[in-house]
Parts: structure tokens; C-alpha cells; sequence
């Protein structure tokens, strides 16, 4: 294809995909460099990817159990019904199931209604969805910084949309403030960006906490007053260590009014909870329900396979699995990440107080030749090549603070996670004495 | 293979601003028709004053403001209805795009809370279309041969049931049975069954899927294998199973090389996703019609993409007129739209015809010559059941001395091999520019990987996928036979196709008038007193009144002469 070719769209040829950025050139290290414990033991450890691997064994045991429920049994008849399965409202077996397990996780203190459930392949298709369908191109999206790097191509990609940070920094433990919010929608004003949303993650990646109840009685109370929605994107909600500490949107928007109930929309998939993200099944939940039938329309192009959902509808109605489950996957990931930050502060790096999620936030401020991006970047650069692990600077979350990064514990072995634990000791070790030297 | 380095993300904001100008038609007039009046009186007064004076400076001004209102009250919509339970959802009419401006500002105005984009609200609304009248009343009194006979018969579905069925069993019947609603609609779907005997996929999956899934090989129980990441745009080992299953069911004259392949969930994602490579919003691709209705969603909803019918007509069989498609790029040009590539589909959807080798050449002639991309969505590849080959657009490539990178084909399961649940679809495109930007877009629009596994297990199975080819395309052959035949014997002809699920028929002669409205009361009948739903050719945007799209997968043979006898019903009252 030497010569010019024939165009493409600007889309196809812009960056915005934001494949370039650390995140992903990290990935790529790895995936040239993979550590193996026996074949490849001075490989890169993947500490960027955000997958839990610490409860495939329950799974597993169910399907050793229950074998029918991943195929049609005996019914060949239920096979067919099953291929040409395209309705847009989905298996109702599997959204009444999806419904149980989210209020589940809630400990039973919210309702879902399966009516009410949009199912899209993935998370990440759910929330591309909700930004072309409350924004239009040119409007913005307010999202509280540090956030997913991945937000910056789904909600802006093919949307048009634009994403408006609002600053939040470790003075108070990154928590979001009306101040913050204010400042965010002044500055959309500014540079006349019309503000449609706010999307909040629930726990936060890559915070790893809990939102509290009183902050997010103030957000909803924010976003009634300034007439826009509020994405709650709450994946990883069944990932609080422990599940009275977390509070869902649901819950807040239950003893709210019709009129602020309308603006809230809930996101979920079964990618971090369940560990199965290659499932691709993700959902809007939405108490709008003019957002509901656009959506559900619009879910024509990223719609969830009928033999996936027939497949986990009976594992997720089982209720004795799935609190067994839920209880347990809690259990492991505290483990993990009580292990995770004890570690890390053996080797003199303090972390931000978690109570969520796959990862933990950790500063290494201290390390930093300079305390600006280049200089996180370029610690980020050293500790991938040097230390060979992957983990992800807060630079590409969009982090005003130099010198958080992302490190992902649940994507690992127990052994694994112990040898990046020690790679990250000698490497802290290594460049504190490096500091000594240089200072004298 | 990266995309060419360009700006930065203000691209998002460059496309945005394209996009908002695409819309400017749709959203400017409506709330600004007060402003927009004054905005014309003031200017004009002036201009007039200076020569006569203050009574035509009043009068004409006046004038010209009134007739302005009356303009702008003739081009609203329809007031929006309140809002309806989401369960009350229904399929857009096609080529029917009302104009969003009163529903932008109705959606801010009428409550308080917030609104959303003018670009969903557009579609919001749910429809009153005839298209939608007809799939509801199906679904609420669904025919049965036994329970319901005087029910709706669907035929408005191109879903390949036929592969299910074992001719020469017996009705054994279960359940009512349903109508199903096409993969691009939206009311829910009544799942009914005719016959309890054994289906050629369903057999074989009883004999093989526990394997499947429970693969020693894969590791274990190989739920891990299943569940993590994997490449959004397919599986490899799908990916060479997919391009063997092409290469055969194309006959066996070319190969797919699973390079090019980039997996969707289903053929709809497949074709928005090329749009978004191929285009910017406000483009133009130039589509022969009469065509799929549900292209008019898949491109123009969110990739803004303006979709210009170029006719094709019935004295040419519906075949590809080259000059025709000449003029239309012309018009396009004069009117300043940029047409960026030519759509079409290949066996036709409504039509069921071809293109020969022949054809397909002149058509890379003509984008070559224009500098634009071509489309050729071949979903219905392997659903051939006449005597002519399908010839594919890779294999006129392979032949010729064209420039590959701006040919791009969509494929899928769906209707081939009748698994339009499973949501597999693909892009197969010569352009490694576009492979390399639809990869990355197919996150939005993957494939379960469980089913991957499931779909490579049985595309690896090729004693199985030959045999299946074979007979369905058998069935499809009798069935198709059966119905146009036993329509000839009404008086309606059906044009001479090859492929497809359907059949393309004249029904002119019974209009009460030959206009779009003699058509459409034509069909209401046709759903009201036959109780059958047939597609109209307005839904496909089909210039020539009177010709409606019959789908017979749905049907066994013992049903032909039930929708016979009813479409009878219609025809003896003309």
C-alpha cells in the first residue's frame, strides 16, 4: 500500500483511540516480555491490567458441578430457540438473574427491575452508549480525575463528546468536592462546553475506595441543580472488601424524587466481579425510561450473545453460589490487598487507604527526580524496564499530582504477586541509595 | 500497521464540529422560528423603507413573516408522545427520519429534568410506522397451525429457520407459534417451535458441545481460557475457521485470508464500524435500491452518514445500472455532499439477485474512477438456492488489476449458518488502515469468547459444515420454488433471484391507485384481511410502487398454502 490509498474518516485516523499513551505501551512491553515462573522468570509482570483472577476456582467448581448449564442438555429444541434469540430486551431468565445478583451485592438494599436493565457486550460498550445518547458532539462530560484511561477513547471516540476533569487530589484523599465540581463546570463554561454529565466510578478505578453516602447525596444533589445526568459506573461494586461500605447510587436515588431518580444511570458488567470479561457482558441501568428505550434500540450494535446469557442465567440465579461467591471473592481480594500494601510498605511506599477493587494507589513521589509528569513518566519508564513491572502512572489517569501509580493485584498468582512485592522492595531500595549518593 | 500519525484528539472536537453541522438542519429551525422572523423583518424593513415607504415596509416584512411561520408549523414533527414504558419499544420506518428540531426542544422544555441528545432523541420516540404496526400485531396474534390458524403470518423476518427442520417428520406441536421480529428490530420476539425433530446444528451440538466447552486440551476446564481478555477483535483460531467457512460457502473460488478478518457481534456493528472508518459525518455512501431498510439506521443514526438511494429498476430485473449510480454522484457533487463509497448487497436483500463477474467489475471500475470505497455486504452468500454461482468481490479482486484498499466486505453467521443469537458477524476489508482502526472499534462490539469457542469447534467440523451447506441450501431451494410458484398462480410474479430468504413480488396490479399510498394501503390489507405481514418496497426505498419482500424461512411447507390461501383472499377482491 505504497501510494496515498483512498481516504479514510478523520475518525479512523486520529489518535483518540489513546493506544500511544503509557497505559497501553506498558501492555505491549509485557506482551513481548511476559514473566512465567518457569520459563520466563526475569519477564515483565503485568501489574496493569485490572482482572480478577483470584476466584476462578468457584467458578470452575460450578461448571464441574452443573455441566448442563453450559450447553442446552438435551434439548435441542431449547438450542434452537436459543441461536435465534435477538431480542433486544434480552433472556429474561438471565436480566431477573443479573437483577438478583446486583441487589445482592447491595446486600438487598436495593431493588432492580430486569425491566429496566439495557444489555450491552461489555462495560465498555454501555458507557460509549449513554455518552452518544445524553450528549451530543462538542458537549462535555464531567468526570472526576484520577480516572480510567480508557474513559478518554470510550466516551469520546466515536461521540464527539468532550471530557471535562474535575481535580481531586490526596489533600482529602481524592475525594470529590462541590468546590472541585463547581470549578470544573466554570472552566466546561469558559470554553463554552455545553456540560451533559457527570460519570462517576463506583468504587473508583484507580482510587480502589468507596465513595461515601454524604458525597453522594452532595453529587446527586450537584447534578439536579445544574440539569445534566449522572453516570454511576459501579463494576467493580462487587469488589468492596467489605459490602457495608459500599453505597450504590441506587441506594440514594431510592429515597430521592422522580425528577432526580430520572438523571441516574447505573453501568455494571460481569468483567471484575465475576472475572469474566471475555463474556462481554456489561448493562446500563437506567431509571429514565425514554433512556431506557434508546438505549435498548441502540444495543443493536453490541449486543450480548443469547448462548452467553442462557449459559450464566442458571449460575447467577443461584443464590447459595453466588453468596458464596460474593463472599468470598470479597475475602480474597482484602487478603490480597492487605498483603499488597503491607509489602509495599516494607519497602518504604505508602498507599492510599483502599477499600475496593483489583488495585491499590500507591505514591512514590519521593522517587521522583522531579515532581512534574516527565519526571513520573520517566520513574514509570525506569521501574518497567529495570524492574520489569508494568503498573500504570497516574499521569495517564489524569492525576494533577505527580507520583501515584495504579498497581493491579487480583491478575496474579499468590507467588507472582510475592515476586513483584520483591522486585519493587530491590527497586526502591536501589534508587533511595542512588538518591543518597547524588546528594552528597 | 498504526494509523497514519495525524492531529491530536481536537480531532474529536474537528469530527464534532462536523457532526454538529450535519445536525444544524435537523436541530436549527425549531425553537429559533420566532427569532428567526424577526431576524428577517428588521433588515428588510430598512431595505424597503427607502422606496415604498412605510406601508410596504410593514406589509412585506409582515408577509414574509407570516409565511415563515407557516413553513416552519408545516415542517415540525408531531408532538412527542409522553413518555411510554420501555417495554413499548418499536422498529424505526426506514428512509422516515423526522426531523429532531421539535423534539430538541420539547425534550428540554416539557420537563424539568434533563434531557437528553438531540441525536437520541430523534429516535426516542417510538414510532407509529406502518413497519412497526405490522411486527406488533404479529407478535399479539401470532398464527399456529393448530391453535391460532387465523392468526398473523410473519413474513417480514429474513430468519433462517428452515435449517432446523427435517422435511419429512411430522408436526409435533408444542408451543404457539411466535412471529419472529428481523435481527435489526426491536419488539420483543415470541419464541415458538413447529416440530420437535432433530435439527442439523442442534444434532450435532448434542453430540459435540460438552467437548466444547469442557476442553481438556484448552486447560483444564478451561474457564480460563474462556473468561479473560482476549483480542477484541476475534480469535485467531475463529478467524482461520471463518475464513475457511467463507471460502466454502462461496463455492470454493477463492480464499479468505483470516488477516483481514476483524470479528463483530453481528453484521450490524460490522457495518456501522466500516461506516466510522470509511466516512465523516455528513458523507454520503450511494446505495442501490431497493435495500436493506436497516442500512438507514446502521449508518445514519450515529455515524451521521447520509445514505442516497440510487434506483434500480424492475425492467432491468433491479440489477446495477452503473449510469444510474453516475448520476447520482453527480446530483450528490451538485449539492455539495461528498459520497465516499458505494453500499450494496451481494445476493441482494429485498431482491434475492447477483451480480455477475461482469457487474462487479464495472462497479470497481466506477468507485476506482471516482476515487471512493465499495461495500459489498455478502451476509446472504451462502443462502443460494438458484442455479447462477455466487461470485464474490474478493474473487474478482483476485483476478483483476484493482486497487485493493478500497474494497471492503461484511459477513456473518446469522443468516448463513442461522445463529443470529450468537452475535457473529465480521469485516473482512483489503485496507490494513482499516483493519487497523476497526480493531481497535471492536471493543465496543465483541464476540463472547464462549461462543467463539463453540463456532470454532463447529466450523472445524467441515464433513458437518459441507453437508449443511448443501441441505440448507436444498431447503431453501423447495421452499422458495413452492412459494413463487404457488404465487404465479395467483397472478403474482416474483422476480427471478438466486439468493436470499425471500422473494421479491409485484403486487401493482391489486394497488387501488400506483403511488407509495396505493402501496401502503395494499399492505395494510394485506396484515388487516390476509392477516400477513409482508415488507413494502417503501420500507426499502423502492421507487417503483407495489413491490413487497416475502420472506419464507419462517414457514414449512404445509403453511405455504395457508399464506396462499390468504393472500388469495386479498387478490379476489381486485
Amino acid at each position: 500500500m505504497a501510494k496515498k490509498g483512498v481516504p479514510l474518516s478523520e475518525m479512523a485516523t486520529s489518535d483518540t483511540h489513546g493506544e500511544d499513551s503509557p497505559y497501553f505501551v506498558g501492555w505491549k512491553v509485557y506482551d513481548e516480555d511476559p514473566y512465567d515462573a518457569a520459563s520466563n522468570p526475569s519477564g515483565v509482570i503485568q501489574m496493569g491490567l485490572a482482572e480478577n483472577q483470584v476466584s476462578f476456582d468457584l467458578l470452575e467448581d460450578y461448571l464441574e458441578q452443573h455441566p448442563q448449564e453450559f450447553g442446552w442438555g438435551c434439548g435441542v429444541s431449547s438450542f434452537r430457540e436459543n441461536a435465534l434469540f435477538q431480542d433486544y430486551h434480552g433472556l429474561k431468565t438471565f436480566t431477573r438473574a443479573v437483577a438478583l445478583f446486583m441487589e445482592q451485592i447491595r446486600g438487598g438494599r436495593t431493588q432492580f427491575d430486569p425491566q429496566h436493565i439495557v444489555l450491552t457486550a461489555g462495560a465498555t460498550a454501555a458507557n460509549e452508549l449513554l455518552s452518544f445518547i445524553l450528549a451530543d458532539p462538542g458537549d462535555g462530560l464531567l468526570i472526576p480525575t484520577p480516572y480510567y484511561p480508557g474513559f478518554d477513547r470510550d466516551l469520546r471516540w466515536r461521540t464527539g463528546v468532550n471530557i471535562i476533569p474535575v481535580h481531586c487530589n490526596s489533600s482529602n484523599g481524592f475525594r470529590i468536592t462541590l468546590r472541585a465540581l463547581e470549578d470544573a463546570c466554570a472552566g466546561a463554561e469558559s470554553i463554552k462546553v455545553r456540560v451533559k454529565g457527570l460519570l462517576l466510578t463506583n468504587p473508583s478505578n484507580p482510587l480502589g475506595t468507596a465513595i461515601t453516602r454524604p458525597v453522594l447525596e452532595e453529587i446527586l444533589d450537584f447534578v439536579a441543580q445544574k440539569d445534566i445526568h449522572l453516570i454511576s459506573d459501579e463494576i467493580y461494586s462487587g469488589s468492596v472488601f467489605s459490602s457495608d461500605e459500599f453505597v450504590s447510587m441506587a441506594e440514594i436515588v431510592g429515597a430521592r424524587g422522580h425528577e432526580e431518580r430520572e438523571r441516574v444511570h447505573i453501568v455494571y458488567s460481569l468483567s471484575k466481579d465475576l472475572g469474566l470479561p471475555g463474556y462481554r457482558v456489561g448493562m446500563i441501568y437506567s431509571y429514565n425510561n425514554e433512556v431506557v428505550t434508546t438505549a435498548r434500540r441502540m444495543s443493536s450494535f453490541t449486543l450480548v450473545s443469547s448462548q452467553t446469557q442462557k449459559m450464566l442465567a442458571s449460575l447467577l440465579s443461584d443464590k447459595e453460589f453466588t453468596e458464596n461467591y460474593l463472599r468470598t471473592n470479597r475475602e480474597r481480594l482484602k487478603k490480597r490487598y492487605e498483603f499488597v500494601v503491607e509489602g509495599l510498605s516494607n519497602a518504604g511506599i505508602r498507599c492510599l487507604q483502599g477499600n475496593a477493587g483489583l488495585f491499590c494507589w500507591m505514591n512514590l513521589g519521593e522517587l521522583l527526580e522531579e515532581p512534574t509528569v516527565e519526571g513520573e513518566l520517566s520513574l514509570w519508564n525506569l521501574i518497567l524496564h529495570e524492574a520489569k513491572l508494568n503498573i500504570s502512572p497516574g499521569s495517564s489517569c489524569h492525576c494533577l499530582e505527580a507520583g501515584w501509580f495504579r498497581v493491579c493485584f487480583a491478575n496474579m498468582s499468590q507467588q507472582t504477586l510475592e515476586v513483584a512485592l520483591m522486585r519493587m522492595k530491590d527497586f526502591t531500595e536501589k534508587m533511595k541509595a542512588k538518591q543518597m549518593i547524588s546528594s552528597l | 500497521m498504526s494509523p497514519t500519525p495525524s492531529k491530536k484528539s481536537a480531532d474529536a472536537a474537528a469530527a464534532a464540529a462536523t457532526a454538529t453541522q450535519a445536525r444544524s438542519s435537523a436541530t436549527g429551525l425549531g425553537g429559533g422560528g420566532g427569532g428567526a422572523g424577526m431576524r428577517l423583518i428588521v433588515p428588510l424593513q430598512g431595505v424597503v423603507q427607502g422606496r415604498g415607504g412605510l406601508v410596504l415596509g410593514t406589509l412585506i416584512p409582515c408577509a414574509l413573516f407570516y409565511f415563515l411561520q407557516f413553513y416552519l408549523r408545516r415542517n415540525r414533527s408531531p408532538p412527542p408522545t409522553s413518555p411510554q414504558p420501555p417495554a413499548a419499544n418499536g422498529p424505526d420506518l426506514p428512509g422516515i427520519v423526522r426531523s429532531s428540531s421539535r423534539n430538541f426542544l420539547s425534550a428540554r422544555g416539557s420537563s424539568s429534568h434533563a434531557a437528553i441528545s438531540s441525536r437520541a432523541a430523534s429516535i426516542a420516540r417510538s414510532c407509529d410506522s406502518p413497519y412497526f404496526v405490522g411486527t406488533k400485531k404479529c407478535s399479539e396474534d401470532p398464527y399456529h397451525p393448530v391453535d391460532n390458524p387465523d392468526g398473523v403470518i410473519q413474513l417480514g423476518l429474513a430468519e433462517n429457520r428452515v435449517a432446523f427442520f427435517y422435511p419429512r417428520k411430522s408436526f409435533i406441536l408444542l408451543l404457539p407459534f411466535g412471529g419472529l421480529i428481523p435481527v435489526r428490530s426491536f419488539l420483543s420476539i415470541v419464541v415458538g417451535l413447529l416440530q420437535l425433530s432433530l435439527d442439523l446444528i442442534g444434532d450435532w451440538l448434542a453430540r459435540n458441545v460438552k467437548d466444547t466447552l469442557l476442553d481438556e486440551r484448552q486447560g483444564g476446564l478451561s474457564i480460563s481460557g474462556l473468561a479473560t481478555y482476549q483480542p477484541f477483535d476475534g480469535l485467531v483460531e475463529l478467524k482461520m475457521a471463518v475464513a475457511e467457512f467463507m471460502g466454502q460457502v462461496m463455492q470454493g473460488s477463492v480464499s479468505f485470508d483470516p488477516s483481514q478478518i476483524i470479528m463483530t457481534a453481528g453484521a450490524t456493528p460490522a457495518i456501522e464500524i466500516l461506516s466510522f472508518c470509511l466516512a465523516d459525518a455528513g458523507n454520503a455512501f450511494l446505495v442501490p435500491s431497493p435495500y436493506y431498510p436497516g442500512y438507514d439506521r446502521n449508518i445514519r443514526w450515529r455515524a451521521g452518514i447520509e445514505l442516497i438511494p440510487v434506483p434500480c429498476r424492475s425492467t432491468d430485473n433491479f440489477g446495477l445500472s452503473i449510469p444510474a449510480l453516475e448520476r447520482a454522484y453527480n446530483q450528490a457533487k451538485m449539492r455539495g455532499v461528498k459520497v465516499r463509497a458505494v453500499l450494496f448487497s451481494n445476493p441482494s436483500n429485498p431482491v434475492g439477485n447477483l451480480l455477475h463477474r461482469e457487474a462487479l467489475r464495472d462497479l470497481l471500475d466506477f468507485v476506482t474512477e471516482k476515487g471512493i470505497h465499495v461495500i459489498a455486504d455478502e451476509v446472504f452468500a451462502g443462502s443460494t438456492h438458484g442455479t447462477e454461482d455466487f461470485v464474490s468481490m474478493a474473487e474478482v479482486l483476485n483476478t483483476d488489476e484493482f486497487d485493493r484498499s478500497r474494497v471492503h466486505i461484511v459477513y456473518g453467521l446469522s443468516k448463513d449458518l442461522s445463529v443470529p443469537g450468537f452475535r457473529i458477524g465480521l469485516i473482512y476489508s483489503f485496507n490494513e488502515h482499516v483493519i487497523a482502526a476497526a480493531s481497535k472499534l471492536a471493543r465496543f462490539s465483541s464476540v463472547s469468547v464462549p461462543t467463539q469457542h463453540l463456532l470454532i469447534s463447529m466450523l472445524n467440523d467441515t464433513k458437518f459444515i459441507t453437508q449443511y451447506i448443501k441441505t440448507n441450501r436444498e431447503r431453501l431451494r423447495v421452499m422458495y420454488a413452492l412459494l413463487v410458484n404457488g404465487l404465479k398462480q395467483l397472478g403474482i410474479e416474483s422476480v427471478k433471484s438466486s439468493g436470499g430468504f425471500y422473494c421479491w413480488t409485484d403486487m401493482s396490479k391489486f394497488m387501488k391507485s400506483y403511488s407509495e399510498k396505493g402501496e401502503l394501503e395494499l399492505w395494510k390489507e394485506m396484515l388487516n384481511v390476509a392477516k400477513i405481514h409482508l415488507t413494502p418496497g417503501t420500507a426499502c426505498h423502492c421507487i417503483e410502487p407495489g413491490w413487497f419482500r416475502l420472506c419464507f424461512t419462517t414457514l414449512t411447507e404445509k403453511d405455504v398454502p395457508v399464506v396462499l390461501e390468504r393472500i388469495k383472499r386479498v387478490v379476489d377482491k381486485h
